[in-house]
């Protein structure tokens, strides 16, 4: 039996209640926003930094979120290089009051990849300020493994591009980076289905990142509702100790007794 | 008479968030957020690079070029 999704997830010592993390951006209001946190069960929300619109007042996305309740998780997005990241990182930490952070440094707008180079700067700059580091990568191994060396808390690579709803893409490169993780490996971006996160948990992943699928759906609350219970679908089916795969074809009817 | 009038009227310009403002001369970080509307348990300052809070808030006074951000968390993912 294969418990490891019974146990519950642990980043920095700290045990989390849900497998699943969501995103607070592009909700159609405060309200449904709300909503579907509390629908989708998680624990750990995402949030970013951005200046102040004077003159222009805009959703108070944060007074919705209980922070009884809710870890957050602000990111550095916008970052396009470890000294904006470092930046944006301080203020972030002055804004929500502790440590975590979504580390992400994002250069090109097409794609929103992220740097590989600045992001591991900006990690040991980080790590080393006291910040529990959870940085969004691409799905690369070595990467990775750079990463937890120099003290990040867990790794997020990504499926496929941020907010692209094209699922995993990278599952080949997930696997390789589960295999020698020794902290959790969040599968963040990309996942556009509850369908992505089961395959998620089934290369062995320990947590998904969702946002946009959840927000821009129609109805966001039922999505969230749906992508935890493939969260708790997964977890099922992997201790239920899953089949293995062949290339030929194991008939499931009697093989004697036919009718010729 | 008219000096010390004059200075305290004074307008001087800031950086607010990458755009130009003029300031009245002597005033604090509070003192500004509260013109703007800000509520400042909900917003963080950086004055010149350096994160301002609490109480720094209400001593720190603006110079002439100070250059000024005023940020909050929002949704995002």
């Amino acid at each position: 039996m294969d418990e490891r999704m019974a146990k519950p997830l642990v980043i920095a010592g700290r045990e989390i209640k849900s497998r699943l993390m969501m995103g607070t951006g592009k909700f159609s209001s405060p309200q449904v926003m709300a909503e579907a946190l509390e629908a989708s069960g998680a624990e750990i929300v995402t949030v970013a930094l951005r200046r102040v619109e004077f003159g222009n007042p805009q959703d108070d996305i944060i007074s919705q979120i209980d922070q009884q309740r809710y870890l957050l998780l602000p990111n550095t997005s916008g970052a396009r290089d470890a000294q904006e990241a470092v930046r944006i990182a301080r203020l972030a930490r002055a804004a929500s009051g502790w440590d975590w952070l979504k580390l992400e440094v994002t250069p090109e707008p097409n794609y929103l990849l992220p740097d590989p180079i600045e992001t591991l700067k900006a990690a040991e700059i980080l790590v080393k300020e006291g910040f529990v580091v959870l940085p969004y990568i691409n799905a690369d191994p070595v990467l990775a493994k750079r990463l937890q060396d120099a003290g990040c808390a867990a790794v997020m690579p990504l499926g496929s591009p941020i907010g692209s709803g094209r699922g995993i893409k990278t599952a080949e490169q997930i696997e390789i980076i589960v295999q020698q993780a020794t902290v959790p490996v969040v599968v963040d971006a990309g996942l556009g289905l509850p369908s992505h996160v089961c395959q998620a948990f089934e290369l062995g992943a320990d947590a998904v990142l969702v946002n946009t699928a959840v927000a821009v759906a129609q109805d966001p609350v039922a999505m969230a509702r749906s992508f935890r219970l493939a969260v708790e679908s997964a977890a099922e089916a992997i201790a239920a100790g899953p089949m293995g795969q062949s290339g030929a074809a194991s008939a499931s009817s009697p093989l004697t007794g036919f009718l010729r | 008479m008219g000096k010390s009038f004059l200075f305290i009227l004074e307008l001087m310009v800031i950086i607010l968030n990458g755009k130009e403002r003029s300031v009245n001369g002597q005033k604090t970080i509070a003192g500004l957020l509260e013109d703007l509307g800000q509520d400042a348990g909900r917003v963080v300052v950086e004055h010149n690079g350096r994160i301002v809070t609490g109480d720094g808030l209400k001593t720190a006074r603006l110079q002439e070029g100070d250059v000024l951000e005023v940020v909050r968390l929002v949704g995002g993912g």
